[in-house]
């Protein structure tokens, strides 16, 4: 079976990388002298004496799925806002395409936003809410029916378009949103948490549908979300926000497997932290010396710090292996006693209290369908991992 | 035999609550509470007054006729059925003129009253709560004091040697005084301020649900400010425009006191030709004619007005 499923495979993938339409969206970040298409200058937003936004600097490419990552009240929507021309920056600049969008008003601006609440005009058909951008530019009667026809097609609302939004779902109230912010063929999109209004099932389908749209128009998107699951299955890039700044910036991989700070470690799913010393610094590895661990900790990185440093070496759950006999090896090795057990299906997360009372959080996959028995309540077990799994934290 | 116990009480209990909702008693009381009270206070002397309006003025204690007369002797009932009361409102073209002007005052004020009622109803649903409150306050306030009193202010704000007029002349527009009081402008200025509060609550209840959200994706789609506004704004606040109207165009075509206060001789309005029958005249049936088709008058564009919500409700 998997040997005759392969070539359809390979196939499918020469197709696309022949088509320009729906190539991978070009890795523009990576080359230094590509040209940015949205660039944030300096951009501060005081709301009286509250900084919501705190001098960002930002460059976003075209045809990226840019993701503005943090939590409430973390400046993510203000910025997005800006952009849209709803708020004015209190200094700084911002370019669209090259143009400073200072002082021109939403009406005038390259953008369309899809809300958080979809805004769709309660007294308007799914068919009218969609025309509405067109008609305000004037359009001709069959362009537009044209346009609107294609893009409800495009989002599977085709049937529904003489509905008034009240009487659709969360999920096509959603599509048709995306069809509203998406018929005027804008230059950039803006989505304010599009996905957070849908449950966990439609969510997941919707991703993928919004990446391949995103894909096929070649618009550049800028997604602002407070949910990492989100943004790790939609982004080319994150951009991780805190307290209205810009923490991080990387591609999904890179946040995950290489946090810059603790921030940025806990906030991206789900992580064991160890305070610890420094005590060999080298090129390419470092030793750590944790009380919290009960050990030596090896990370195979070099990292730049006074020796004695304090440092903190992060460890996500899954890369830990539990086992009943002592591993081979004198670092990064634990030993401790299953306190708890949560079943989730695909893996189990294992709650592990070791002999100094520090709790470690432990997931493993459940890659046979009976392992129940293997890892009970109150085993003592040893922890371990590869020396390439944590990595250290200066900040 | 069968024992009282709890729980077939509880189980007694149950089946008469499950009977009760069944029936759906509760709403019945609840929509049947007003109910009853429109029909004993609005329908039965409605009926009364319409019964007047078909007898004859006459000199007794009630000043009119009866509709029955039973002769005992005879064995004789009598039906006097007397039209004549609304031929006569049509055959004298007073009753008609006074009609149409009231018609066309409350028209004219209603969409004044609108005007100057949308944008301060605007303005207070869109400025921050704590001031909200306090401007909805102000609107009201003016209801804490007596209408007639009121009233009795504007004629003196009003009259020749009055405030307005002198803060007209010494800003130099005009070099002598106007004529303002007993006239037309007068009533419309005293109708106007009259009513204000009641287009402004249900304009104000309609903007303050408005979702800000909904304002900004239109000017996102490419909408300027007042295309927002024509093309948002004014549609979704809809029912409180109607409500609002209606409000103050209902009251206003019986008005009774503001032109009888502030207006001149000739301001006509159906609500004093009314007073005028019923207490100069003393023609009761005259003037129970004159209510039943200022009734009638008033039911067409209510429901009208119904009419167009109820289509609204269902296409929506």
């Amino acid at each position: 079976m998997t040997t005759a499923e392969h070539p359809a495979q390979t196939e499918s993938q020469t197709d696309t990388a022949v088509n320009p339409l729906t190539a991978p969206a070009p890795e523009l970040w990576r080359d230094p002298n590509a040209k940015p298409f949205v660039v944030f200058d300096g951009i501060t937003k005081e709301f009286g004496d509250f900084t919501a936004v705190d001098n960002i600097s930002l460059d976003i490419y075209k045809r990226e799925l840019f993701c503005l990552l943090g939590g409430s009240g973390s400046g993510k929507s203000t910025l997005l806002r800006m952009l849209a021309g709803f708020e004015q920056p209190t200094s700084g600049r911002i370019l669209i395409d090259g143009v400073d969008m200072s002082g021109i008003p939403p009406w005038n601006r390259p953008v369309n936003m899809m809300f958080q609440s979809y805004a769709l005009f309660p007294h308007l058909s799914v068919e009218k809410n969609v025309a509405f951008g067109l008609r305000r530019e004037g359009m001709a009667d069959g362009d537009v029916k044209r346009r609107v026809q294609e893009i409800l097609d495009m989002v599977q609302m085709g049937h529904l378009a003489k509905r008034k939004p009240h009487q659709l779902s969360g999920g096509q109230r959603q599509r048709v949103a995306l069809a509203r912010s998406l018929v005027k063929r804008p230059k950039l999109l803006l989505l304010d948490e599009p996905l957070g209004a849908l449950d966990k099932k439609l969510r997941e389908e919707t991703q993928f549908e919004l990446m391949n749209i995103q894909e096929e128009l070649g618009v550049t998107f800028i997604v602002v979300t407070h949910d990492q699951e989100e943004a790790m299955t939609l982004a080319t890039r994150i951009g991780v926000m805190n307290q209205g700044e810009i923490v991080q910036v990387g591609e999904p991989h890179d946040i995950y497997e290489y946090p810059n700070s603790r921030f940025v470690a806990s906030f991206i799913g789900s992580v064991n932290m160890f305070e610890g010393v420094v005590t060999v610094d080298e090129v390419d590895h470092v030793i750590i010396d944790s009380a919290e661990a009960g050990g030596l900790l090896r990370v195979d990185h070099g990292i730049s710090c006074a020796p004695n440093q304090k440092v903190h070496v992060a460890l996500r759950p899954e890369k830990i292996t539990l086992s009943h006999d002592k591993p081979d090896q004198d670092v990064n090795c634990m030993f401790g006693k299953v306190e708890d057990i949560a079943y989730m299906g695909n893996m189990s997360i294992f709650r592990i209290r070791l002999a100094n009372g520090k709790e470690v959080r432990v997931t493993q996959p459940n890659y046979a369908r009976d392992i129940k028995g293997k890892f009970t309540w109150g085993d003592m077990v040893y922890l371990h991992w590869e020396v390439d799994s944590s990595v250290v934290l200066t900040v | 035999m069968k024992k009282l116990t709890a729980a077939s009480l509880y189980a007694g209990k149950n089946r008469l609550m499950g009977y009760l909702a069944r029936h759906k008693w509760g709403r019945k009381v609840v929509v049947g509470i007003p109910f009853v009270w429109l029909a004993l206070f609005f329908f039965i002397p409605f009926v009364v007054v319409f019964k007047i309006s078909l007898s004859e003025s006459a000199i007794a204690i009630p000043p009119y006729t009866d509709l029955f007369s039973w002769d005992v002797e005879d064995a004789y009932a009598t039906l006097k059925v007397n039209l004549g009361n609304f031929l006569f409102l049509l055959e004298d073209s007073y009753y008609l003129d006074a009609y149409l002007s009231s018609l066309k005052i409350a028209a004219i004020s209603t969409v004044i009253t609108l005007i100057i009622g949308f944008p301060m109803a605007y303005l207070i649903a869109r400025s921050e709560p704590r001031r909200r409150m306090f401007l909805l306050a102000m609107v009201i306030l003016p209801f804490w004091t007596s209408f007639l009193l009121r009233v009795y202010a504007w004629m003196a704000l009003l009259k020749k040697n009055g405030p307005v007029n002198d803060v007209l002349m010494s800003i130099g527009l005009i070099d002598e005084p106007l004529r303002i009081l007993n006239t037309d402008i007068a009533v419309y200025i005293g109708i106007v301020y009259t009513y204000l509060p009641f287009m402004i609550l249900p304009l104000y209840a309609v903007l303050e649900k408005l979702d800000n959200s909904l304002l900004e994706a239109a000017e996102d789609l490419g909408c300027r400010p007042f295309q927002t506004f024509f093309l948002v704004t004014v549609p979704l606040a809809m029912p409180g425009i109607v409500a609002g109207c209606l409000l103050v165009f209902i009251p206003v075509v019986g008005e009774y006191v503001i032109p009888a206060l502030l207006g001149g001789s000739d301001t006509l309005m159906i609500g004093r030709v009314l007073w005028d029958e019923f207490s100069k005249n003393r023609d009761w049936p005259m003037a129970s004619a004159v209510a039943t088709v200022m009734l009638v008058v008033l039911v067409v564009p209510i429901m009208l007005a119904r009419n167009r919500m109820g289509n609204k409700e269902e296409t929506y």
